[in-house]
């Protein structure tokens, strides 16, 4: 069983749905005990960063998601979920989680017609191996929708990169986090791919 | 590398797919689910949705349409038509709509582009222009005017000045759709394309004239569009999707290929 953070930050049914079409069963909640207890965690969001965070820290849920992340439960961060693992976001400005070093910086475009928010689909690099990655290739594209990066502080912690006006993190992790900067439930049978992958994982890096 | 996006356009009326030529003499051509599913399998990139339902008390028909596409297709797609407040962009985007589509109603009240952004988010929300080409004079500089209601209302509003007042009010992305081009299949306009394209810092989906991968090639690069949406040329089974892609492809555009 699958545990789908809401806490009103975007669309959680289109996640339930990817989520159903591979045949994986999942509940939103709200409670804070129920995210501590779960067996799987998937950390989505979409829209504004600080207002995401705000939320978290008013339902305690920043913390049952520390106690989460301690006892080594799998958690999948997607898009403003996985900015919000960062110690900061430029969008607000806000403090993140802080489980992965780094900041999330607004894109600003050098050339003119690089558009913001980067939008569409784009092709994913993997710069480490990680179970959640088997089977990426370089041609593969996924849904991106965004107009603030991740930049962590340290390599290590990069899966993988994608370029827009330069290279950029859209996946990291660490331990029993995995994030996502692109949408895996809107990225067709790759991105489906990819929850199913989320569902079989133990949470380990390699 | 982002890649060019081909959009697909499902008219819908009273749930049923139609086609327009001109915005007149419309006819049913099939189940809208059925199409959006097949249009997925073949790797297109985003789904556009037009409910263009006449009587409001319909509209309920369009969420069963959304929340259907939904839970078989696992790309963006939008929602337009009829839209007139920020209730209907939350319920639609509720039913699983990644973005809604505003047009007529934001004409006449250009604020709506702000409520609707604050509520869903400027990605979310894209601004649909149906334009039609004039004589450039004092109201209309860009020699482009924007007409509502389905072609059938003339504003007197420049395109160009409207584009990027709309991307001010917080449209994350334009829709320019060609009233001449459309449902002729004799190419997309370019030049009102690029001139928009330029102008604004958000995407742009061309839309209006398709018929032959080539126009989809010229309003790509020429046209500086990011996505150009399709209609006719795939609906009449002319072209499959996974054709123009493999085409667009094989010309030197970044595009999609592994889905």
């Amino acid at each position: 069983m699958l545990t789908i953070v809401d806490y009103n930050a975007g669309n959680l049914r289109s996640v339930q749905r990817a989520c159903a079409a591979v045949g994986l069963t999942s509940d939103f909640t709200s409670d804070p005990e129920s995210v501590a207890r779960a067996d799987r965690i998937i950390f989505p969001g979409v829209g504004h960063a600080k207002t995401a965070m705000d939320t978290l820290v008013a339902r305690g849920l920043d913390q049952a998601l520390h106690a989460a992340l301690g006892r080594g439960t799998p958690i999948l961060g997607i898009c403003v979920g996985a900015q919000l693992v960062l110690d900061g976001s430029d969008e607000g400005p806000t403090v993140g989680l802080g489980w992965v070093p780094g900041q999330t910086r607004r894109f600003t475009p050098r050339e003119h017609h690089i558009k913001v928010p980067h939008m569409g689909w784009n092709t994913v690099h993997v710069e480490r191996p990680h179970p959640l990655l088997e089977g990426v290739q370089n041609e593969h594209a996924f849904y991106f929708v965004h107009s603030y990066y991740l930049d962590p502080a340290d390599d290590r912690h990069v899966f993988a990169t994608s370029d827009y006006d330069g290279t950029f993190c859209c996946a990291l992790g660490r331990d029993n986090l995995f994030a996502t900067q692109f949408h895996p439930e809107k990225s067709g049978r790759l991105g489906l791919a990819l929850l199913e992958r989320f569902a079989r994982w133990e949470g380990t890096s390699c | 590398m982002l890649t060019k996006r081909i959009v697909a356009c499902l008219d819908v009326r009273d749930g049923k797919l139609a086609k327009s030529v001109k915005f007149v003499d419309t006819r049913d051509i099939g189940d809208p689910l059925e199409r959006a599913s097949l249009y997925y399998q073949d790797g297109l990139d985003e789904l556009v949705f037009y409910d263009i339902t006449a009587s409001s008390d319909r509209r309920n028909i369009m969420i069963d349409v959304v929340e259907a596409v939904a839970a078989r297709t696992f790309i963006p797609f939008s929602v337009g038509g009829g839209i007139r407040s920020v209730e209907d962009a939350t319920k639609l985007r509720l039913a699983g709509a990644e973005k809604v589509n505003v047009n007529s109603a934001a004409v006449q009240d250009p604020e709506l582009i702000q409520r609707i952004s604050q509520a869903i988010g400027a990605q979310s929300t894209i601004l649909s222009m149906d334009i039609l080409r004039v004589e450039a004079c004092e109201g209309t500089p860009s020699g482009y005017e924007i007409v509502i209601d389905g072609g059938r209302t003339r504003t007197g509003r420049d395109a160009l000045a409207w584009a990027k007042q709309g991307e001010a009010l917080g449209a994350g992305e334009l829709v320019v759709n060609s009233i001449d081009a459309d449902g002729t299949r004799d190419g997309y306009e370019i030049a009102l394309t690029r001139m928009i394209a330029e102008a604004v810092g958000v995407p742009v989906i061309a839309s209006g004239g398709a018929g032959k991968p080539e126009h989809l090639y010229a309003v790509l690069t020429e046209g500086k569009a990011d996505a150009a949406l399709v209609a006719s040329m795939v609906h009449f089974g002319d072209y499959k999707v996974s054709e123009l892609k493999r085409y667009l492809a094989d010309r030197g555009l970044p595009i999609r290929m592994c889905w």
